[in-house]
This record gives structure tokens, C-alpha cells and sequence, in this order.
């Protein structure tokens, strides 16, 4: 069998790890870096992926897209409130969330599979052969139409998907390897945009999920969002000016809210500061004050959690582990919050970047034959049901249900002759048809014509390994095999997707290395344009000399960047960020000090 | 329809040892489910597939004592066991009075609100039904070894099979009149369909 590689396709950052020799390892790029950022940016030279189009965030911020993960598997409805906040425009009233990127239009998970592309190309280079098959993973708490949307990233980025993975059982797998101890563990995964919290029992080598919740719309994400709105306010009441509208200087903020987030996890206070073109915003922040803002979106967790552990038939005490996993768990605030939800003081021994990713090469490895003593049983995290009369719910399958698993229903006709039978399968907690997520529609076709209640049709409802729905049907008295015709409520049908992996191969992206130019060359204009904001800006902070070596490590930037030479660019781009670095601190020091001062003259004001 | 008692190799019985039950599952699970499987042909995974989704239903409808009252009535009875309380709720004979009291209760929560002695009045209720839910359980649970024995001397088992079937009926009226009260009391999850373990 082929390699298959294990992918984390994180809201934030993605990343793709192997097992070699017993051990799973992230696989890093050509600079050593293990994180791929979850962003993908249209630029006049190409589509750029990763760190490149990380900095095409504030510059390009209409044809930049982050944090699609929000997105797959989703209706404009369901977004709609957000769209606010998206610096890229999304078409109205489409079924399937599409962005508008310039003249044309891309839906989420064509977004994502550049970013697993990119990952797919990384693997390759490290292996040096093509790599074709993989296991992905995914939020526990995404739906039908949210693991079906992954799956079809992977079918668009050449890619065999072999199995769908839940993240926070995917950690525990790569726990798992470390000989875990035996009991029961809570996984808590607070990521960029998604919360998961699953309860297991680890006994024989047999990882059974008892429970799982969450809520797949909320995550660091939200947590820099509050930020920014905090922000914006603070910047109105003290410069008198309103940037809420400004897509370019909101991603500033965020990238800066994002950078402040997270060195308040290990420092009590920290200075933002990001120069716009006409004032440089300095604001010192102290943890208590970031905490006071994340308070309600943390606890947001929390209900999720007691829910798992009663579904577990648990209480908090009879839990043995806690693990922490995904990057915002990093915050002493969500710590203790999950210490006072379970009684324990939780860990994250294993890197909570990292672990799920690893998570994942297990899983493929298991996939592969490679490890055989180690097996997950999974639920489904949501109750699969059918519409009955009245707008009704009738539960097929419950949530937290192991899966594999199937259930049976039987349908006849009501009218004379009738043909075809048609039901609409939904998923959620709720009584009411309505209230619940719409995954399907199903057309029986093709049914012998009888009297009314003759045909009995029986229907089976399978929901595989990866959390996804199969639907087969036949007449008993017959044994015809009846035909299903599905419309997924907010998925891409069969022909969309073929005919987005064709595309994918006519237009192919340029090769790896036409790519990575592109990267060097965007990289190298960020610099450019940044150093030339700040040498507008510096007036008599920089000193003639520094001024001429600037300048002249600028024009051979430019130079190099006309030309196609990767490496001339890359060192020109390091050298030109050399000779700006003190004049950048000095910068720096100067708003600080500005900002300080200021303060300080405002609370003589307000204390004559 | 398959006997999930013969998926694990048990006699129809309700006296199972869950130790060993849990045990027999991982060793079925090891070998058929689909991780194991996946470089066989279409025709073994789709195998593979199919017996796993089997292992798993049984051992849900298996594991827990109820659970197990429950789905031995459909086997006894012939007919295809749902999920989710396949007993029809009915409303027990000998508690007809209490709930007209909590009926009573429940209506005038709803029309003048939770002030007052309503709240109170509607939790202490709920407390009386929760104790009475658990009891049924037990009184359900503390019966199966007669059951049991009646299998093995060959005794006459439809009274207890009846009256396990009203046991039942009786605890999934208690169920839905314990969900009313969290309802009226505002401390329900926003319409969330209670389909919990027993």
C-alpha cells in the first residue's frame, strides 16, 4: 500500500505528519516550519498559500481568504451575521457559501484544497514521491455536510481521502502512542475556530468514545474578534477615528489582537502597537483585562462539557486525565475554567499545535496495516433523524452513537400508482424539523406502481467510519433495488466536484517551484512596502547614513525581485530587513515613549 | 432480523456480565472493523462495513440492564427495535391523583410565571418523579433473574414480560413529565430531545 499521510486542516494553521520508524513527526517545509497557515490569497502573480498569504492579509485583504473552515459545509444563512467581519466578499443567497474573488467564484472547500495541496506538495518533497492518500481530520462536532464538504477539498486537491478523523481523537491517539495511562479521558480542543470536547475510556488498546459535544463556531477566532471590536472603540474614543469600515486596518488590528492574545498567555501585561498611516496606536493591555473581555465566549465551553460527561453517563470525578488541545487552550484563563469544570488540573504534555496532526499519521498508520495492537471506535456526535408528518423529528440514530452503525426505516406509498417516495433526512438535537439541520433530500424512484400502501420500501441509513451518511433502499416485495436521487441541502453534488477536480488539473497550479517565486516575490514586496511606509514616517529618527543603506539594500531588492532568481531575492529581502531593523526598534521605543508620555499627561489632566 | 444476544454468543437472557461483555466487543470490533480492512476489495469492506455496524448496535442494546429489558421485549415480540424508548409513554394507574397535582401545577406555572411558590412548588415535584424514575429502574432490574429463570426451567414468561412492558411504559411517562417541569422551570436545553442513557 501507498503512503498515507495524516492532515490537521486546522482553521488557523494546517499541518502534515507521517509515522517513520514507530514515531509520528510533522512533516516541515524547506525553511523548517511545521505550521502552514490556513490562508490562501489571488495575487496578480497567482494563487500563494501559507505564510505568503498571511501577509497579504491587510494589503489584499478583498482577495485573502482565512479561516474557511468556518464556512464548509455552510449556507449563506447560516453566515450571514458574520459576513461583517469577512474582509472578502461572499455571494448573496447562494446555497453553498461562495466567495467572489475578482471576476471569479470559489467555494470553501476549493479554498481549502489549495491549502492542502500545499501540504500534499510538502510531503512530496520531503519524500520525494508522490504522495496520494491521506487521512483528514476534523472538528467532532461538524455535521454530515461539514465532513462531506472536507472530503471534497481532498477529491479537488488530488487526494484520496481514506478516512475523516475527529480531531480530539485524533490527540488521543498520539497520547495513545506514549502509553496512555488506562481510564477515562477528556479532551478538551478550544482551536482557531472550532470547539470540541470528547470523554474516552483507553482500555486493551481499544480507544471508545463515550461522548462527544461542542460547537463548531466558536474558537480563537472569536476571541480576537471581540478583541478587535474592543479595540476599535478604544482607538474612536482616543485618536477620533473610526476604522471599523476599513478592511485593511481592521486585519491589522486583528493580526496585532491575535500576537497579544497569545504573549498574554505567558506575560500579565504586553503593548500593542501597530503604525497606521496617520497615528501609530499604542495600547497597553494586561491579562485581567483580555480575560474580562474572553470571559462569556470561554465560558461557552463549559455547557458543552457537563452535556458530554452526562451523555457519558459520568460524573466529573470519574474522570482520570485531562488533556488540553489547539492553540487557545494556551490561556491560563481556559485552564482554569476546564479545572473548575472537572475537578483536575489538565495537561497538554504532547506540543497542542502539533498533537492532533500526529493524531492523524496514527490513524493513517492503522489505515496502512502499520500499527495493529491500536483501535478507535468513534460516535457520531449528532442524532440522525427523518421528517414525519407534522414537521416532526423521528430519531433514527442517536448522537453519540458508535459508528460504524446503521438503522432501518420502512416507507409506503399513499396514493394509488405512486411511483416515488420522498423523505428529508436532518441532523440535531431538536423536536422540530425546522430547528434542525437540513442534510438531505431523498427521491425513492422508481417503484412498481401498486395500491396505495402496497410497496414496502426498506430504507437503510449507514453512517460510516468517517461520520458520513450512506442511504440505500429496495422494495421487499420486489427486491428491486430502488434508486436514490440525493440533494444535498448544502453540499456540492456529485458533478460539481468532478468537475472541480478537472480544473484543478487543467488549470494546474504552476508547479512547486513556480510557486514558491511567487511567495519569495510577495514576500519581498511586504518588505518593500513596509520599509518604505516607515521611512515616510521616521523623519528625524533616522540618520543620513542609515538612510543611504537603506536605500541601497532597497534598490537591490527591487532589482532582484524584477528577475525570477528565488535565492537573489530571498537574500536581498533579508539584507533590506537588516538595515532597517534599528531604525524599526528605535522606531518602536520612540511611539512607546510617545504613548506613555501621553498618558501620563492625561492623568495630570484628570488629577490637577 | 438478527439476534444481537447471538452477535456476542449469549443466550437470550438477561443476566449479563458486563466485564466480559465489553470485553467480547473490543474482540469483535478488532476483527471486522473497517481500519483493518481497508486494503481488501470493494466487496470485504463493504463486509467489513456491515458487521461492524451490526457489533456496534448490539452492544449498545446489550450493555446496560434497561437497555437490554428493552430490546428483549421487541426480540420476544418479533418486531423491529427503535431507539430512543421504543415503549409508548402511559400514564401509571397508581399515580393517577399526584398527576393531576403536577398537571395542575404545570398550568399555573405556565399562566402566571415562576414567582411566588410556583418555582418551588415545581421543583419539589420534580424531585418526587426523579426518586420515583430511579425506583422503577430498580424495581425493572431486581426482576430479570426471575426472567432468567423462567428460561432455564421453562416456565411461563408472558406475565413478566407484560409487566416489564408497563414497568417500562410508566418510567417513559415519568421521563416526559420530568422534562414538562425542567421545561416550565426554564432549565431544559432549548428543546433538546432527551434521548439519554437509562
Amino acid at each position: 500500500m501507498s503512503r498515507i499521510v495524516g492532515i490537521d486542516l486546522g482553521t488557523t494553521n494546517s499541518l502534515v505528519a507521517y509515522v517513520e520508524g514507530g514515531i509520528p513527526r510533522v512533516i516541515p517545509d524547506a525553511e523548517g516550519r511545521t505550521l502552514l497557515p490556513s490562508i490562501v490569497a489571488w495575487t496578480p502573480g497567482g494563487v500563494v498559500v501559507g505564510e505568503a498569504a498571511r501577509r497579504q492579509l491587510a494589503r489584499n485583504a478583498a482577495r485573502t481568504v482565512y479561516s474557511v473552515k468556518r464556512l464548509m459545509g455552510r449556507g449563506y444563512e447560516d453566515v450571514k451575521d458574520e459576513l461583517a467581519r469577512l474582509p472578502f466578499p461572499v455571494v448573496p443567497l447562494a446555497e453553498v457559501v461562495t466567495i467572489r474573488i475578482g471576476d471569479r467564484e470559489v467555494t470553501p472547500p476549493e479554498v481549502s484544497a489549495h491549502v492542502l495541496r500545499a501540504l500534499k506538495q510538502r510531503a512530496e518533497a520531503h519524500f520525494g514521491e508522490p504522495v496520494e492518500q491521506a487521512v483528514i481530520t476534523v472538528p467532532a462536532y461538524f455535521n454530515d455536510a461539514q465532513r462531506q464538504a472536507t472530503k471534497d477539498a481532498g477529491r479537488i486537491a488530488g487526494l484520496e481521502v481514506l478516512r475523516i478523523v475527529n480531531e480530539p481523537t485524533a490527540a488521543s491517539l498520539a497520547y495513545g502512542l506514549q502509553k496512555l495511562a488506562e481510564g477515562v479521558i477528556a479532551v478538551y480542543d478550544l482551536g482557531g475556530g472550532t470547539f470540541d470536547i470528547s470523554i474516552l475510556r483507553v482500555k486493551d488498546g481499544v480507544f471508545e468514545v463515550l461522548a462527544t459535544n461542542g460547537d463548531t463556531h466558536l474558537g480563537g477566532d472569536d476571541l480576537d474578534g471581540a478583541m478587535v471590536d474592543w479595540l476599535l472603540a478604544d482607538i474612536r474614543a482616543r485618536h477620533g477615528a473610526d476604522l471599523s469600515a476599513d478592511a485593511e486596518a481592521r486585519q491589522e488590528l486583528r493580526l496585532g489582537a491575535e500576537a497579544a492574545k497569545c504573549r498574554l498567555s505567558f506575560e500579565e501585561r504586553t503593548v500593542l502597537t501597530i503604525p497606521f498611516e496617520r497615528f501609530t496606536y499604542v495600547r497597553d493591555i494586561g491579562r485581567a483585562e483580555l480575560e474580562a473581555l474572553v470571559e462569556p465566549l470561554v465560558g461557552r465551553t463549559l455547557g458543552p462539557c457537563r452535556r458530554a460527561l452526562a451523555d457519558a453517563g459520568l460524573r466529573a470525578d470519574q474522570v482520570d486525565e485531562v488533556v488540553l488541545v489547539g492553540g487557545s487552550t494556551r490561556m491560563p484563563l481556559v485552564r482554569r475554567r476546564v479545572e473548575e469544570v472537572f475537578g483536575r488540573t489538565p495537561h497538554s504534555r504532547l506540543n497542542p499545535d502539533e498533537v492532533v496532526a500526529l493524531g492523524a499519521a496514527v490513524q493513517a498508520q492503522i489505515l496502512a496495516g502499520g500499527i495493529t495492537d491500536m483501535l478507535l471506535l468513534d460516535v457520531t456526535p449528532l442524532s440522525l433523524g427523518i421528517e414525519t408528518l407534522g414537521g416532526i423529528v423521528s430519531v433514527l440514530i442517536p448522537r453519540n452513537t458508535t459508528i460504524p452503525t446503521l438503522a432501518k426505516e420502512y416507507f409506503t406509498t399513499s396514493v394509488d400508482g405512486q411511483t416515488a417516495v420522498d423523505m428529508h433526512v436532518l441532523q440535531g438535537e431538536r423536536e422540530l424539523a425546522k430547528d434542525n439541520r437540513s442534510l438531505a433530500r431523498f427521491d425513492l424512484a422508481g417503484i412498481d406502481p401498486m395500491p396505495a400502501g402496497m410497496p414496502k420500501i426498506e430504507v437503510t441509513f449507514l453512517i460510516d467510519a468517517n461520520g458520513i451518511l450512506q442511504v440505500q433502499a429496495r422494495e421487499l416485495r420486489t427486491g428491486k433495488a430502488a434508486s436514490i436521487e440525493v440533494k444535498p441541502t448544502y453540499g456540492l453534488t456529485e458533478s460539481q466536484v468532478e468537475q472541480m477536480v478537472e480544473d484543478s488539473f487543467t488549470h494546474a497550479e504552476a508547479d512547486v517551484e513556480a510557486r514558491l517565486l511567487i511567495e519569495t516575490q510577495t514576500e519581498a514586496d511586504t518588505v518593500i512596502n513596509h520599509v518604505e511606509r516607515a521611512l515616510r514616517q521616521a523623519g528625524s529618527i533616522a540618520t543620513t547614513a542609515e538612510r543611504e543603506a537603506i536605500g541601497r539594500a532597497l534598490a537591490e531588492l527591487r532589482a532582484a525581485r524584477a528577475g525570477t532568481n528565488r535565492d537573489a531575492i530571498r537574500e536581498c529581502t533579508v539584507a533590506l530587513n537588516q538595515a532597517t531593523a534599528p531604525l524599526a526598534d528605535r522606531m518602536m521605543e520612540t511611539a512607546i515613549k510617545e504613548a506613555v508620555t501621553s498618558k501620563r499627561a492625561d492623568r495630570l489632566l484628570e488629577n490637577p | 432480523m438478527s439476534d444481537y444476544f447471538a452477535v456476542f454468543g449469549l443466550p437470550r437472557k438477561l443476566g449479563v456480565d458486563g466485564a466480559a461483555l465489553q470485553r467480547r466487543f473490543y474482540e469483535l470490533s478488532r476483527e471486522h472493523h473497517p481500519d483493518f480492512h481497508q486494503g481488501a476489495d470493494a466487496e470485504r469492506q463493504a463486509e467489513a462495513l456491515a458487521r461492524s455496524a451490526l457489533i456496534n448496535r448490539a452492544y449498545r442494546a446489550l450493555r446496560e440492564p434497561l437497555a437490554r429489558v428493552e430490546y428483549l421485549i421487541a426480540l420476544e415480540e418479533g418486531r423491529d427495535v427503535r431507539e430512543a424508548g421504543s415503549e409508548k409513554p402511559r400514564a401509571p394507574k397508581e399515580l393517577l391523583q399526584e398527576m393531576l397535582e403536577v398537571q395542575e401545577a404545570l398550568e399555573e406555572a405556565r399562566a402566571e410565571g415562576l414567582g411566588g411558590d410556583a418555582a418551588a412548588r415545581l421543583r419539589q415535584e420534580r424531585a418526587r418523579l426523579e426518586a420515583r424514575h430511579a425506583a422503577e429502574a430498580e424495581a425493572i432490574v431486581a426482576r430479570t433473574t426471575e426472567w432468567d429463570r423462567r428460561v432455564d426451567d421453562g416456565g411461563d414468561r408472558a406475565p413478566l414480560l407484560a409487566w416489564f412492558k408497563e414497568r417500562l411504559a410508566t418510567r417513559a411517562y415519568l421521563r416526559t413529565v420530568i422534562d414538562d417541569l425542567s421545561e416550565a422551570l426554564g432549565e431544559r436545553e432549548e428543546g433538546h430531545v432527551s434521548h439519554r442513557r437509562h
